[in-house]
């Protein structure tokens, strides 16, 4: 397993909702989400633009 | 027949909204809009009472609206913003954080909100073109990395550098104009 960079992890972040990770990409980002407060913030919000442009369309 | 026209009718301003909200543009959402009413029309029996008649329009119209991506990028082709550096100002030069993000207080009461909408789409507005077409056929159209990658003609690893960008720009505009109030 490789240690992420921040950078790093926030593009994996994103990738992650667009293909499917493989193995080790998932437990290295895992891992950094753990301990790295401010990735875990940004993947929760990556995720959360997904929601809020699904209700784009009722609110434009 | 006629409880068919006028429910497909019926759905005209929703699917203007949704259309508009792809191609920023009143006239091409218009025009995706028409032909994706005259294709129902044409074809009634095609729907058949199985599903909602808004998912099956909307799943019409983001046929027509990729069939319109499409002429335009043929059109004007959108410039391959190579130089944009990927944030590297967040990041120090190990490639942390500089300055740890905070996270956005209970984002879902946001989505109750007309206002954060119209933050939404000025923060949309602000990207560039090819990002912006990139990241709302991924996430408005729901279309998968390989049609995006087709239709946009780009590799699949600068696809996921558009998507990322997006996102990372989306989040910052959204922190400063929205969140970060």
């Amino acid at each position: 397993m490789r240690l992420l960079t921040c950078k790093e992890a926030t593009r994996l972040a994103s990738q992650g909702l667009d293909r499917k990770l493989g193995f080790g990409e998932r437990l290295s980002l895992r891992v950094h989400l753990a301990v790295c407060g401010g990735c875990a913030a940004v993947a929760r919000d990556m995720a959360f633009l997904r929601k809020a442009i699904a209700k784009l369309g009722e609110n434009t | 027949m006629d409880d068919f026209r006028s429910g497909v009718e019926q759905q005209r301003p929703y699917l203007l909204r949704y259309a508009s909200v792809q191609l920023r543009d009143r006239d091409a959402a218009e025009d995706a809009v028409q032909e994706t009413l005259l294709a129902a029309l044409a074809n009634p029996a095609a729907f058949g009472g199985r599903s909602n008649l808004r998912t099956w329009l909307t799943g019409i119209l983001k046929h027509k609206i990729v069939d319109h991506l499409r002429r335009a990028g043929r059109e004007s082709p959108l410039a391959g913003e190579e130089d944009t550096d990927d944030f590297d100002a967040l990041f120090d030069a190990r490639g942390h954080w500089r300055d740890a993000p905070v996270a956005w207080a209970d984002p879902d009461a946001s989505l109750e909100q007309r206002q954060f909408f119209a933050a939404l789409e000025d923060c949309l507005a602000r990207l560039p073109a090819k990002t912006a077409r990139t990241f709302l056929m991924r996430e408005h159209l729901g279309c998968g990395t390989d049609e995006i990658c087709k239709e946009l003609g780009v590799t699949p690893t600068h696809c996921w550098v558009l998507l990322y960008r997006a996102r990372m720009a989306l989040r910052e505009c959204l922190q400063t104009h929205w969140f970060g109030r």
